[in-house]
Formats: structure tokens, C-alpha cells, sequence
């Protein structure tokens, strides 16, 4: 059966990637872990063996269990009765062996009993989870609750609580209201601290909260009473043994259907403060949020793998007109751009990941010691570099995965309308990603700032100045227009310091911005891998017709014609 | 109460996928051609030790596995999903053996070992496919053996309850300990391989191991015992060379041909789930597919 590690061959390049040393020297602290645990690397080579070992069995259980189960999960979904929620049987069968497999906290220390995987073997275990069943991605992926638990709750909670997600409890995050979507500073759920008993109770309704009945729940409530905005949210721990969380409902979506999205009635439940008050939403969520981000790219990037493997294998073996449609041009073209974004959002996913791996590794050893000068440089440069590449990821990797699978649909013409194959199911699954954790109209939001000061054209700029064989010259060369013509284009547009004008083509702004790095990210793959020549080719082909068209709808564009836009 | 198990466990070549090039011209299987794996229905016996182990704690699963020196990947396998320890039987001595002299080099060791209370093993192994090795390695002891298990119902009280796979149902059986139980293909899949214990143990090697030019991380053995994996020759179990290997093996393969199927047979079913299901088992029991 297929192992969904080794069969793409593109995930041991990306997990190789010369960053990686200084990752993990980072994450290992220097390999100190080895005499005080068994399963700890004694050096460099071991944990990037250890990591390449423990990848081979997520693939193993993608391609042996996720995947297969993954029809029958979409069908059966997960039920709700008497305030708790069952999941499919395959759902189930999928954490029995995530679980069996020791797949679950795998990021946090080992002294609680993680793996203290990096970033980056952990997302790529998300992006296999992702390719084989995104809903259940979000169930196992939740895990990332604990690194917000580890971060910022005391150290009697990080021992309490994190040692159970490792063993295999599961969490949820808590954020949404009815009248609190993506303007989370109107949650409305009470916190009242009881003097008598030294504790908190909540009160409330929460709603569209993925994997609702969870063991151990981070909640945003307000804490502060007569309030009405973010500072008077606070973070809480609820842990289900307490009681005093109903599931009232759950959600009947187009799409990850195993994966159940609850209403939850708080009645009286008994809830610890994590971190300090007032700094719920503000601070906690805010960070929770950036690595909920990076899981939902590589669930896009999952599901785009998915796509292009599905829309492949029909194309191949479908014949019309005497021959298989893959011989037709309209066909291969859109097979080969479903590559190109595929392997752009990976390159993005995992550079954004080493990112994120660096400051945060760096944030971690600075509870434990003062950061050198040049430490702390580095943690800063690596912790913009993640604040500028985690929304333009998010927002561009999701959108790709719509566009995949919506070729995948349309490569298997009729069949593909039909619930038989499984591109059907990618194209609902893909549905939300650009939507939850932040739309991609609010991934643009917080990247446009990236464009106005400049962290991604300095960052673009490094990628020119690298070393690239000649004969990729000329794509570096077409690299270097779309740079530059990306550079105008935010001179223009700023310089008119018509806020309202800016924020109208911000989203061009990001993907221009975003088709100059992905292109680069793809040369430098292509660089050192010849198998990602073609997918570089095609995307900046395809990235410097989409920045001319920017370029020319802004260029025609008068401030003027605003008005004909408005509501 | 504890127990102490001992898989029987064989490293086979992948016979799910057999390409021309599988056999030899003498009539023996060309194992360099064909990736080497555990036998499937070894690693549903190793499962029902395992969960043996879940259930009882202070229970030991010890793996043994006869086979060249690269089958000691076997008991790493193991290890890798929650067994103790155990033995690879290896000599020149054991080469070309057929059920006979497997059982008796099997049984050898295990007197070696000596302390158990149960022996697991799969009902037969995808190359030979002769389900001979449990039943002798339990007549060569004097043990009870209960043969098509599906499922270890409970152990207590010195004895054992096994649910059996058979042609036309399912039967319980009561046995008392010590015992050989060999199990089918249709008991549960064995548990994935676990994040730590693959990091613990994937550096254990044998004697054999540690002499080759690539082992690397040799230093880790003084401070981590369970690294060594334990080798055991002819001698090492007391065994009589003659009864082992190619000596020890009255079978001898006369000619091999190639056999196509032809449909000579034909069955109705019903068109009901209960029938579907099945036949299913049937198809996933004989080979048929899985």
C-alpha cells in the first residue's frame, strides 16, 4: 500500500533544507536531551534520521488507514447525542493509531513526553495527515493547542496538561461566538472568578468550534467584567473531567465532515486562567492563531497534493477521441499548473516553517537563559520574516487549493460532478481553508503592512542576490522584472496615502509580492533538485503573467473609480 | 497475572508483489529479488501479544526469529512497536531449512529460553505458506497448540480462551498454559510502529551488526544495554547440526511450475452485506486479495 511519505519524494528535499542544522542545534539544545532520555538524538544526523523514520510512519499510516477511511468518515460524519459528540468509526480507527504511534504532543518537550519535533517535521506531518483526509487533520493537528498552553500557561499547568495531549487526549480552541466571527474582541462569554473557591466559571454559548467535545479546551471569555473590547479577554483552561460543557449541536457542513463543528453550551464550568488576564485575545490568541495559520497551509498544501495526484491518475487512464485526455493540451496545461501551485505552496509552507522554527526555538531558550546580542538579532529577523510570510502563506496556499481542486473536478469532466471520486470531497474540503483561521481578505490585512514597509521586497531581494546555476538565469532574470515591477506598483499605490485606495488593492499588492517569492522559492528548489525544474518554469511563467495583469488594472485604474465599486 | 510470550516471528520475502524474476532456477525463492517484510500474520500474532501486554501489566514479549543476520531487522521491528526483547538464531548451519528442521532449530531455542507461558506465532508465512512451523515448534516441546486464532479472549488462571477462525464458523476453546497458539490473518492488524520506541531502538544491532564497516553510533552501547540484540548460533541452543538446515530437511523441491488459474467452479451468493462480507473473508483468508 502507498506510504504518502515515500511516494513524493519532494518532502525529503524540503526536510533537508540547510536551515535545518541550525533548527535543530537549536531545538536540541545542543543534543543536552541524550542522557536523560532514551529516544533522544545524540547529534545532528541521528534526530534528522529520527525525524525521517517517524515521517515514514505517518506516511505509512496515511496511505494505510487515514486515506481509506477517508470516504466512509465523509459520509458517516461525526454525531452528536446527549451533549457529546461520536465520531465516525473511521475517525476513531484514525486516532487509535495516530495515538498507538506516539504521534500526538509531538512538538512539545520531552519532559512532559513529546517528541520536540521542530516546526518542520511536525507541518510535514500535517501536510501528509492533510493529503490523506484534511478533516482529520484538524482533529490530530489541534495538538498545536498545547504549544499555546506551553507558552503561556504556569509550569504546574504545562505538567497537568501537556503530558495528556501527548498521551493522546485531544483540544480544541475555544474563540468563536454567534456574534463573534472574525471580530473576536465581541466575545461575550462570561468569566466570573468565585472568591470562595479560588477558582473561575464560565458562562456562556460558543459556536463553530472544531472538535467541540474535546478533553482539554483553551477558551477566550471575559474576564473582566463591564468591558467591551479585547483587553477584557482573558484565557482559560477547561478540562472536560470538570464538566459543565454541552455539545448543543453540530454543524452540517459542505465540507471536512469528520472533522465536528460544535455549539457548546457553558454552564457553570469550571475553568482555569491560563497566562495573565486581560491578555486573552490580545496576546494569547494572537500567537495561537499564527501556528493555527501555518497548519491550515499545510492543509491546503495537503489537499492540493491530493488534487494533482487525482486529477493525474484520471487523466492518464481516461481516453476520448482514441487517446488518454493527459495528450490534450488543454488538459496538461492545467495538470501542470496544479504541480506548480502544489509545489509553490510546499516551498512556502516549509520556508515559512524554518522561520517559525528559528524565533520560536529562540523565544524558548530565552525562559532558560539571556539571549546573546547576535541571538537576539536573529530572533527578531526570523520572528518578522514569520509574522510576513505566515499570512501571505496562508492566504495565497489556500486559494491555490480551491483552484486545484477545482481543475482536479474538471479534468474528471461528468465523473467528477459525481460522488464517486474523491476529488469531489477535496473540492469541499478545500472549501473552508480559505475561510477559518482567518479569510483570506484578513490574511491580506495583516500582510499588507509587509508590503508598505518592506519585509517581503528586502526578503525578495536576499532570494535575488543568491547563487543560482546558469543555466536558470533567465528566470531569474523574468524574477527580476516581476520584482521590479512589483516595487513600482507599491511606490504607486502608497504614495497616494490614500488609505482607503490602498486597502482596495492590497490584495494585488500581496500576490504580486507573493508571485515574485514563490517563484524564487521554486528556483532555488530547482536549483538543487532538477525535479522541481518544471514546476518553476511553469509557476513563473504563470506568476509574471499575473503580476502584468496586476500591473495593468492598476495602471488603468484611477482613484476615481473607487466610487463605482462602492456599496 | 504477567505473562511471558514469545512471538515467532519470520522475515519473508513481499510475495503480495511478485515480479518474473521471483524464483530461481533451482526451485528456491530469490529473496535478493523480492523487499524483505514481516510476515503479516507473525505481526497479528505479535498484536495479540502486545494487547496481552496492555492488558496484564509486568507481562515480557520476547521475539524470536530465525533467518540471516539482516532478519535481526525483525526483532527492531518489534521493539519498534512495544516488544521486550529478543533472538536472532542465525548460523550457516540453519541455511535451507524446511518446516522440520525450522521447528526443531525453533524449538531448541526456545528451551534455550526456557521460561514462558505462551508462544504466538502466525498461522503460516506468505512464501511457504505451509502453516507446519506452530504446530511442530508445539509437538517437538509437548505443548498444547490451539491453531486459526482470531482473537486471545482472556488469560487467567493459568489457562487461555481463543476464539478460532474456522472454515464454517468461529469456535471458543478453553486451554490450560503453557501453550502454542497460531494466529490468522483476520485477528487485528498489528499497532503502528511508535514514534519513541523507534527512537530508542533504532540503533540496536547485533554482534554481526556491529562488525560492519558502516555501524555507526557503536559508543551508545556501553550506556544503553538494550541495544545489543542477542545472536544465538547452533551451538548457543544446544542444537544437533544434523537435524538443522539443509541436512535436517527431508523436503525437497522437485520441480516448480507455473500454475494459471481457470474458473472451474462457480458460487452463488446472495446480494446481502452479511454474504459480501463474507466472501471478502474468504478472498482476504486464501490469498486471494490483501
Amino acid at each position: 500500500m502507498a506510504n504518502f511519505y515515500l511516494d513524493n519524494p519532494s518532502l525529503k528535499h524540503h526536510l533537508h533544507h540547510p536551515l535545518m542544522k541550525r533548527i535543530v542545534e537549536l531545538k536540541e539544545r545542543n543534543y543536552a536531551d541524550k542522557d536523560n532520555f532514551d529516544y533522544a538524538p545524540v547529534d545532528f544526523e541521528d534526530a534528522m534520521d529520527s525525524y525521517d523514520k517517524i515521517l515514514e510512519i505517518v506516511g505509512e499510516i496515511c496511505g494505510d488507514i487515514i486515506a481509506p477511511n477517508a470516504e466512509g468518515v465523509d459520509h458517516e460524519g461525526a454525531t452528536v447525542a446527549n451533549g457529546r459528540v461520536t465520531y465516525a468509526p473511521g475517525t476513531q480507527q484514525n486516532l487509535e493509531a495516530v495515538r498507538k504511534a506516539g504521534l500526538m504532543g509531538i512538538a512539545m518537550h520531552r519532559r512532559y513526553g513529546g517528541l520536540n519535533f521542530p516546526i518542520v517535521p511536525y507541518i510535514m506531518a500535517a501536510d501528509l495527515v492533510a493529503r490523506a483526509d484534511a478533516g482529520f487533520e484538524n482533529l490530530w493537528g489541534l495538538q498545536d493547542c498545547a504549544e499555546t498552553l506551553y507558552e503561556f500557561g504556569n509550569e504546574e499547568q504545562r505538567k497537568q496538561y501537556i503530558p495528556r495531549v501527548c498521551n493522546g487526549e485531544t483540544m480544541s480552541m475555544d474563540l468563536t461566538e454567534p456574534d463573534a466571527g472574525s471580530d473576536l474582541q465581541s466575545v461575550m462569554l462570561k468569566a466570573t472568578y468565585n472568591e470562595k473557591e479560588g477558582c473561575w466559571y464560565l458562562n456562556g454559548v460558543k459556536r463553530f468550534i472544531t472538535n467541540g467535545d474535546a478533553d482539554l479546551h483553551l477558551v477566550l471569555a471575559r474576564s473582566e467584567e463591564g468591558t467591551k473590547d479585547a483587553r477584557g479577554l482573558s484565557m482559560f483552561i477547561y478540562d472536560k473531567r470538570n464538566g459543565g460543557v454541552n455539545v448543543r449541536r453540530i454543524e452540517n457542513k459542505m465540507g471536512i465532515k469528520g472533522s465536528p463543528t460544535c455549539e457548546l453550551v457553558y454552564r457553570n464550568a469550571k475553568a482555569e486562567l491560563c497566562g495573565d488576564r486581560k491578555l486573552g485575545l490580545i496576546k494569547y490568541v494572537m500567537a495561537l492563531m499564527n501556528g493555527a495559520r501555518l497548519g491550515i497551509m499545510a492543509q491546503a498544501v495537503g489537499i492540493s497534493e491530493a488534487a494533482c495526484r487525482e486529477g493525474l491518475a484520471y487523466a492518464r487512464e481516461r481516453k476520448q477521441f482514441g487517446k488518454a485526455i493527459i495528450e490534450f493540451p488543454a488538459i496538461y496545461e492545467m495538470l501542470a499548473l496544479m504541480r506548480a501551485k502544489t509545489d509553490a505552496s510546499r516551498s512556502m509552507l516549509y520556508e515559512t516553517a524554518r522561520f517559525v522554527d528559528i524565533y520560536k526555538a529562540l523565544d524558548d531558550i530565552s525562559k532558560e537563559r539571556k539571549l546573546t546580542p547576535e541571538e537576539r538579532t536573529e530572533m527578531k529577523h526570523f520572528g518578522k520574516l514569520a509574522d510576513a510570510f505566515t499570512p501571505m502563506g496562508k492566504g495565497i496556499t489556500t486559494e491555490f487549493a480551491n483552484q486545484n481542486a477545482y481543475d482536479a473536478i474538471q479534468i474528471h469532466g461528468g465523473s467528477g460532478f459525481m460522488k464517486d471520486y474523491a476529488c469531489e470531497r477535496l473540492y469541499r474540503d478545500a472549501r473552508i481553508t480559505n475561510i477559518y483561521e482567518g479569510t483570506t481578505q484578513l490574511q491580506v490585512v495583516a500582510a499588507i503592512r509587509h508590503v508598505t514597509t518592506g519585509t517581503y521586497l528586502s526578503q525578495i531581494r536576499e532570494y535575488e542576490t543568491m547563487n543560482y546555476k546558469p543555466e536558470l538565469e533567465y528566470l531569474r532574470k523574468k524574477l527580476v522584472e516581476m520584482t521590479e515591477a512589483y516595487e513600482k506598483l507599491v511606490t504607486q499605490i502608497t504614495e497616494t496615502k490614500d488609505n482607503e485606495y490602498i486597502d482596495f488593492h492590497a490584495r494585488r499588492l500581496v500576490e504580486a509580492a507573493s508571485h515574485c517569492v514563490f517563484g524564487y522559492l521554486l528556483l532555488q528548489d530547482a536549483n538543487i533538485n532538477d525535479n522541481f525544474r518544471r514546476s518553476a518554469e511553469v509557476y513563473i511563467n504563470y506568476g509574471q503573467a499575473e503580476v502584468t495583469k496586476i500591473c495593468r488594472f492598476i495602471e488603468e485604474f484611477g482613484i476615481e473609480d473607487l466610487g463605482f465599486y462602492k456599496a | 497475572m504477567s505473562l511471558r510470550i514469545i512471538v515467532l516471528a519470520k522475515q519473508v520475502p513481499d510475495t503480495r508483489n511478485v515480479g518474473k524474476d521471483a524464483m530461481k532456477a533451482d526451485g528456491t525463492v530469490n529473496r535478493a529479488a523480492l523487499p524483505a517484510i514481516f510476515n503479516p500474520e507473525d505481526l497479528n500474532a505479535l498484536e495479540q501479544a502486545l494487547r496481552l501486554k496492555d492488558a496484564n501489566p509486568g507481562t515480557t514479549v520476547t521475539l524470536l526469529t530465525m533467518g540471516p543476520g539482516r532478519a535481526a531487522e525483525i526483532i527492531r521491528e518489534g521493539l519498534y512497536r512495544g516488544a521486550d526483547g529478543g533472538y536472532l538464531l542465525t548460523d550457516r548451519a540453519f541455511a535451507g531449512a524446511d518446516t522440520l528442521a525450522t521447528s526443531y532449530a525453533l524449538s531448541m531455542a526456545v528451551r534455550k529460553i526456557k521460561e514462558y507461558d505462551l508462544i504466538l506465532c502466525g498461522r503460516q508465512a506468505i512464501d511457504g505458506d505451509t502453516a507446519q512451523v506452530g504446530p511442530q515448534v508445539a509437538e517437538k516441546l509437548g505443548l498444547n497448540q490451539i491453531t486459526y486464532a482470531e482473537e486471545i479472549v482472556n488469560v487467567k488462571n493459568g489457562r487461555i480462551t481463543v476464539k478460532r477462525r474456522l472454515e464454517r464458523g468461529v469456535e471458543t476453546v478453553e486451554a490450560p498454559l503453557p501453550i502454542v497458539v497460531t494466529i490468522n490473518g483476520s485477528a487485528p492488524e498489528c499497532r503502528p510502529r511508535n514514534a519513541k520506541l523507534i527512537q530508542k531502538f533504532k540503533h540496536a544491532k547485533t554482534v554481526t551488526e556491529k562488525q560492519e564497516a558502516s555501524a555507526d553510533y557503536l559508543e551508545l552501547f556501553s550506556t544503553r544495554p538494550y541495544l545489543n540484540l542477542e545472536e544465538w548460533s547452533v551451538a548457543d541452543v544446544n542444537a544437533d547440526v544434523k537435524q538443522c538446515g539443509l541436512s535436517g530437511s527431508p523436503t525437497k523441491v522437485k520441480r516448480i511450475e507455473n500454475v494459471i488459474f481457470q474458473a472451474k467452479e462457480s458460487k452463488t451468493l446472495l446480494p446481502t452485506d452479511t454474504e459480501i462480507d463474507e466472501l471478502m473473508k474468504e478472498l482476504i483468508a486464501n490469498h486471494t486479495i490483501g
